[in-house]
This record gives C-alpha cells, sequence and structure tokens, in this order.
C-alpha cells in the first residue's frame, strides 16, 4: 500500500488500479517525461542529476519527488554526467536528463565513459527540440551516439518512454556501456495512458579495475578496441530486439521511421508497413534489408538530420525521395502532404492578426537593468536564458547569444581586440544559474588576462526560463530544503574581481549609476542586479499602480520598458489591474508623476 | 470511435494547463485512448500557447493540425482569431471575449483586430463567445475562466455530467471546488 500512496502524493490524483499477479499495477495518463521518472523509479535507480533544460526538466523534478531515488540539480550537465558515473561506479544503477543542447556540456565525460564502459547500468535522457519551441539550436543528437559508439534508444510515446528506460539499464550493464535514450518535445511533453508496475532494486559492489577505469593513454588502447567489438555486438542484438518492431500490412509503401514521425504515419497511412525503430544507434542492416526486400516502395521519414537515411543508402538500398526538410518539426499535415494525400481545408480571416512573442512579464526584475543599458546605448552580449528576450522590443538590447556562458567569453574578446573602441560601453549579462553553469571560467579569464570587461550578472534567485528550479546561488535544493549557498560577490572576488557591487533593479536610478561607473572603470568589474523573480510564490509584491488620467499627457515615456501591463488606451497609459504587480518601474519613467496607488 | 480533437490557446500563464489536465482525466475514466499535447518553455512567458487533447478508440499522434479540430476552446479572442486555421469545418468554437494586447499592439506596431466575433461567425463558423472573466468572478474567482469554458464546452458532448464532476473534484484543490462548481454551471448554462 506504501506504493499507492506515493503515486497519489507524486502526481495528484486518480486512476485505475489494478491487480496483476499480487503486484500493484496502475494505468494512467502520464506526461512522457514523468514516464521517464516512472520508469526509472522501476528500474531500481537510485541517483540522478540534471540541469534543468526544455524539454527534459520535468524528470528530474518527478524523481525528486520520490523517496527512493536521490535526486539533484548540477551546477551543469558536465558535472552531472560525472556524477552520475560516480553512481554507477559505485555499483548503483544512475541517470542524467538534459536538453539536447546540455549534452554538449556533457560530450567530454560521454566519449571517455564509452571507453571504460560503467558499473552499474548508467542512462543518459537527451531531450532534442525540433521547430526550437525553446532552444537556440536544433541539432540532431543521434550524431552523438555514433560519434562516441554508444547505443541510442528512441520512444515514441509515454509507455514506450516507461518500458525503454528499464530495458536501458539492463542492455547498459549486458553491453557495458552508457545508454542514451534520445526524447524531442512532443513525446517529452505529450501524455498518454501507460501501465505501471513495481520498483526492483538493484545494486552490484564496487571493485577497483584500473585497466577499465583509469584512462590513461596505455589502458584507453585497449579499451578502444572492445567499444569498436561492442558497437558491433550491440548491432547484432538490434537485429532481434523486440525494440525494432516490424508491423507488415500494404507492401504497397514502407516507411522507416520512429519516435513521434511513427504516430503520425500511422494516423496518415494506417494501413502502410513499418520498421519503427526503438533502437536508432546502431541501425540493424539485415532487418533493414529484409523490410527493404518486401516494400514497393521503401521511404524513410525522420525529423532533423538524414541519419538513418543516410545509413540505409550506404547500405545500398534504393529509398523513394519525397522531399522532406531536415528543418524544423513535423507535422501530420506536412507529412500527408509530401505523401501526396489530402490535407484538410481550413478557415481563416482576412484580418492581420498580430504575433503575440514571449515577452518578460509585468515586474520582471530584468527590465529596469535593459532599459538603463539601453539608455547608456551599451553593447550588450547576451547568454541564455528568460533575459534573453532583451533583445526584443521595445527594450532591444541584447545582440548576441550563443550558449550558456558565452556571455562573458565572447566579451572578454570583443574587448580585447576593440580595446578602447569597445571598453566603456560593452557588457555581459548573465543569469544567476548560467553564471554558475559555465560563466565562472569566463569570468576567470576576464580576471587573469585582464579585459577591461564589465559583467552583470542578474541575480533573480532562481533559474527562470525552465520553470522555477533551484540552484546554488538559491541556498536551496531540488526539495527545496536548504543547502549549501555560493557567495556570488565573494566568488568574484576570489577570481581576482576587485570590483563588484550589487544594485537593485527596480531602482533606475541606483542601475544607471552602477552601469556609468563601472564601464568608466579602467580595470575589470562585475554588476549583480540583485532582485527575486516576479513569479516566485514567495515574493511579496504591492498593490498595482493605475494612471491618473488627468496627468497622463500621453508622452509613452513609461511604454520604453515594454512591460505588458500598460497600454496606451485613447491617447492615455492604462495600467491592466490582474498583471500589474506594483513594482514601480514605470512610474520613475512619468514626467507627470501619473502613476500612483490607490489608497 | 473517431477520434475527436480538441485544442486550447491562450496566452501563456492563463491557466490552461489545468483544462487540459480536467479533460484528459475525463476522457480516461470514460474508457477512451487519449492524447494531451502541450509545450513548456518560452512560449508560457506571455507568448501564444496551445494544447492538444485528442480522444478515441485508439489515438497515435499527439498532436492536432490545421483544419482537423473539432473543437477550439479559446482563453482570449486575438488566440481564437490565430488558432482558427486548426478548425475543421463544422468545428465549434468556444471562446473567452477577454482581449490581452500582445507586445506589438501595446508598443504601437500593431492593431488588436476590431469585431473579431462577428467576422468569425460571418464566417458562417459555430463560435459561443462568453465574457468567462465576469462569469467565474461570479462564481468567486477570475481564475475559474478555465472551468466556465468547460461548462459550455460539456455541452457538445454526450459524457454524463456525474463524470465531468469527478474529473473536477480529483484535479481541482478541495476548498476550491465549490467556486469551481459554480463556473461549470455558469458555463453550462450561457445562451
Amino acid at each position: 500500500m506504501p506504493v499507492v500512496l506515493t503515486f497519489i502524493f507524486l502526481y495528484g490524483n486518480f486512476f485505475l488500479l489494478n491487480f496483476k499477479k499480487g503486484s500493484l499495477i496502475l494505468k494512467r495518463l502520464l506526461l512522457g517525461n514523468l514516464a521517464a521518472a516512472q520508469g526509472l523509479w522501476q528500474a531500481g535507480c537510485d541517483f540522478i542529476s540534471s540541469y534543468p533544460g526544455t524539454p527534459s526538466t520535468e524528470i528530474t523534478e518527478a524523481t525528486a519527488t520520490l523517496p527512493d531515488i536521490y535526486s539533484e540539480w548540477a551546477p551543469n550537465e558536465k558535472v552531472a554526467l560525472e556524477s552520475a558515473f560516480g553512481a554507477s561506479l559505485a555499483g548503483h544503477r544512475a541517470a542524467v536528463a538534459q536538453k539536447h543542447v546540455g549534452l554538449n556540456v556533457a560530450a567530454d565525460p560521454l566519449f571517455t565513459m564509452s571507453y571504460t564502459g560503467v558499473n552499474a547500468g548508467l542512462v543518459i535522457f537527451v531531450a532534442d527540440d525540433p521547430g526550437l519551441h525553446s532552444s537556440q539550436n536544433e541539432q540532431d543528437s543521434r550524431n552523438y551516439a555514433k560519434a562516441a559508439k554508444v547505443p541510442m534508444l528512441e520512444p515514441s510515446n509515454s509507455q514506450e518512454i516507461l518500458d525503454f528506460t528499464i530495458v536501458a539499464f539492463d542492455l547498459s550493464e549486458q553491453f557495458d556501456t552508457p545508454v542514451l535514450i534520445r526524447l524531442n518535445t512532443r513525446v517529452a511533453h505529450s501524455q498518454s495512458i501507460v501501465t505501471t508496475g513495481d520498483r526492483v532494486s538493484y545494486s552490484k559492489p564496487y571493485s577497483k579495475d584500473i585497466s577499465k577505469f583509469v584512462m590513461v593513454p596505455a589502458f584507453a588502447k585497449a579499451r578502444h578496441p572492445l567499444v569498436e567489438k561492442r558497437i558491433q555486438d550491440l548491432a547484432a542484438f538490434a537485429e532481434s530486439s523486440n525494440l525494432n518492431q516490424l508491423e507488415f500490412n500494404d507492401t504497397d509503401i514502407g516507411f522507416i521511421t520512429s519516435s513521434s514521425a511513427y504516430l503520425y504515419l500511422k494516423e496518415i497511412c494506417p494501413d502502410a508497413s513499418f520498421l519503427k525503430l526503438g533502437i536508432v544507434h546502431p541501425l540493424p542492416d539485415n532487418l533493414i534489408r529484409q523490410f527493404a526486400a518486401k516494400v514497393n516502395r521503401l521511404v524513410v521519414v525522420e525529423e532533423l538530420d538524414p541519419f538513418i537515411l543516410d545509413h540505409v543508402k550506404a547500405l545500398g538500398i534504393n529509398c523513394v525521395n519525397i522531399n522532406l526538410p531536415c528543418i524544423g518539426e513535423f507535422f501530420p499535415n506536412l507529412l500527408a502532404d509530401k505523401l501526396g494525400k489530402p490535407t484538410p481545408p481550413t478557415i481563416e480571416l482576412d484580418e492581420n492578426i498580430p504575433a503575440r512573442p514571449p515577452v518578460m512579464c509585468a515586474g520582471c526584475p530584468h527590465r529596469g537593468l535593459f532599459y538603463s543599458l539601453k539608455k547608456n546605448k551599451c553593447t550588450v552580449l547576451g547568454d541564455i536564458g528568460c533575459y534573453t528576450l532583451g533583445a526584443m522590443p521595445p527594450l532591444s538590447t541584447i545582440e548576441m547569444t550563443l550558449c550558456m556562458g558565452a556571455s562573458i567569453g565572447a566579451t572578454h574578446g570583443f574587448n580585447k581586440v576593440l580595446g578602447t573602441k569597445s571598453e566603456g560601453k560593452t557588457v555581459a549579462v548573465i543569469g544567476d544559474s548560467t553564471f554558475i553553469h559555465s560563466g565562472m571560467t569566463g569570468l576567470t579569464n576576464v580576471a587573469y588576462n585582464q579585459s577591461n570587461s564589465t559583467v552583470i550578472i542578474l541575480d533573480n534567485s532562481i533559474t527562470g526560463m525552465t520553470g522555477h528550479q533551484q540552484n546554488p546561488t538559491t541556498g536551496l535544493n531540488i526539495k527545496g530544503d536548504p543547502a549549501g549557498k555560493v557567495d556570488l560577490e565573494a566568488l568574484c572576488r576570489a577570481m581576482g574581481i576587485n570590483r563588484v557591487r550589487v544594485v537593485d533593479p527596480y531602482d533606475l536610478k541606483s542601475c544607471d549609476t552602477a552601469i556609468k561607473e563601472e564601464l568608466a572603470a579602467k580595470e575589470p568589474s562585475v554588476i549583480i542586479s540583485r532582485r527575486p523573480c516576479a513569479l516566485l510564490k514567495n515574493v511579496k509584491h504591492k498593490p498595482p499602480l493605475h494612471v491618473d488620467s488627468d496627468k497622463c499627457i500621453g508622452c509613452k515615456s513609461c511604454m520604453k520598458i515594454g512591460c505588458p501591463a500598460i497600454s496606451m488606451k485613447n491617447g492615455k497609459a492604462v495600467v491592466d489591474q490582474t498583471q500589474c504587480v506594483g513594482c514601480e518601474v514605470c512610474s520613475q519613467l512619468c514626467p507627470k508623476k501619473a502613476f500612483a496607488r490607490e489608497s | 470511435m473517431k477520434t475527436k480533437n480538441i485544442i486550447i490557446v491562450g496566452v501563456g500563464g492563463q491557466g490552461s494547463l489545468l483544462a487540459s489536465k480536467i479533460l484528459g482525466h475525463l476522457f480516461v475514466n470514460e474508457g477512451f485512448d487519449v492524447k494531451v499535447s502541450e509545450v513548456h518553455g518560452m512560449s508560457q512567458r506571455g507568448g501564444s500557447v496551445i494544447t492538444y487533447v485528442r480522444f478515441g478508440d485508439k489515438v497515435y499522434s499527439p498532436i492536432v493540425d490545421r483544419g482537423q479540430a473539432d473543437f477550439i476552446v479559446s482563453f482570449e479572442l486575438l488566440e481564437t482569431a490565430r488558432a482558427l486555421p486548426f478548425l475543421k469545418i463544422g468545428g465549434q468554437i468556444v471562446t473567452n471575449t477577454q482581449q490581452i494586447d500582445p507586445m506589438p499592439v501595446i508598443t504601437g506596431a500593431a492593431t488588436y483586430p476590431e469585431n473579431l466575433v462577428e467576422k468569425i461567425r460571418a464566417k458562417g463558423i459555430k463560435i459561443d463567445a462568453m465574457d468567462c472573466l465576469s462569469l467565474a468572478k461570479q462564481s468567486g474567482s477570475p481564475k475559474a475562466v478555465n472551468i466556465v469554458l468547460l461548462g459550455r464546452l460539456s455541452h457538445y458532448f454526450d459524457i454524463p455530467e456525474t463524470s465531468w464532476q469527478n474529473s473536477l473534484k480529483a484535479n481541482v484543490p478541495q476548498k476550491f471546488l465549490d467556486i469551481n462548481q459554480r463556473a461549470f454551471a455558469l458555463g453550462k448554462q450561457f445562451v
């Protein structure tokens, strides 16, 4: 019964309880990422360490609500994977979950972990984002499986995520390898019905084995042939594994596909034949040949890179080219159209529908700081987080966003080559969590190689963009319990930055002064813009402001900050009372003091 | 049963996730295969958001494409207009008439189109347009907009009232159940 209580607590509600062979089976609608957490739990995983990243974040958030899996937010994906490796080395099943670009950060340990193999099973979730719903690029993680020579599984729905996760641990131990599980936005963020089961427990002893785990050249040289043999063994396994499924129906057309593309095709061409791949690396050559031989027209359907297609072509097999894009996300109508099937008629208004891009929230602490940067005509090199929205009108300040931490490295290089032409007006902006993730090394370089750079840490006391995760600067752990806390001011000073100051971004005057003074200084400096995210539950807001329309002269000064709560109606500013959180940044810009509170 | 498609649209932060949760719960309990798909992340920061709910005997795809939605449930009028191409010919719209200006309108780069309900109706589209915010306030909380919408949507399904009530109970906190039940009834009674 404790199991029942656990789940009802975890997912908040219902579900059909079936008892089967004495074990508890629950059937329920589950988000793909929660199915991954459930799979980890059932597989006896004891440890997960991750850095948040859409669309992977909920996996680790969910395991943290379970008593049996130690779960943590790591400072970045590299540390997370190294920690999971340590847990595996110690004989406990371990996992990490990250978005596609997170695997770039964790690539270093991954490639050599391929050589060492594991002790207990190690599973790596990587969630791709075709269509860039919430990412800076559209890279295809399958290339990592090939490059690192490790197996990659690709489930298409929540039940498969759960089942594949359990299988992945077995494969990891059987073939002595980390196992990648590739998700995408649709699969990770769709709910479908799953049947769940009980947890198994698993552990094995640690024993010293330096030829396996100390990757110095002599030992690594001896491991490499094992890696090559392993990928051949895995390919042989993939030929007969039920993770790859043959569905022979009408053999006029046959699809080789996986993931969400399979789901779309099942509705567009329900009578077609399918080779649905659950293992996307290594690919099963004989199975592909066997399938190709039985269908008249063979079509490979995969999002992003032609990963499967190139392999099939290299086998000398003819495929029908339906001109699928390697850019963007697939949609059912796109596939139907490419396959010559009708798409439904649509209705549109003869009307221009204004776009609704994401915006900084009302009361967002980043707004005041960005306004001050714009006012000072700064060149702003940005980073990854909500504050990337500072690139958009009307704030229009950020001029570069690349990857986690790049704001600082780029500012350093920018200032080194331009010297006095850019020093004194160029700043890096980076969030608290992003700074810890990979901005610290950049700042060390600024201090070490002494570029006259100003770095602004936007400390909103949370990891915001991914939906409020704790990080090493917040003083709380993943469960919200007290934890170690990085002192940002002391950290920057310890790195060799002498000028470190803190400002409140709601106070425009002090922001302006700090920016002017630090840019004028002839040495590296850090400004910490500190104010918690306005969406945090524990943040107390003042009552909303309203505009005295008699005082308002319609000058639109308050519109320069791009607050979604302020609009112009009949030539006067109006504050949306349901959105305004009373931050008073707008009122500091009003020449007529027209903003006030109901007394 | 042939798969039915619902899309729920609105502005990030308006609370469409609860609506899809209640619908998902309802359809699973009615014995259907169900898929619900939502996008998290960047779009939640005040951008346009869309959630797909599909149910039937066997559902593969988690998303609804243009021309496929039997129902559009909308929290905001501009988003209703934006989502229109998703509607199947003959489909039904249930929308809140609330208007939230997007940033291009706020900055003056664009204007919020006028008389959208009338323009949609003029296309021969069935649309229930309700001031859900007022109805929600009347029921006791401005946050109950989603439940008002579901109340109206319940009209169009051959699913017993008790099933809807059970899904409400299972998904909203006990202390807000009264408010939500009133909101549901107000939506349902809408003419």
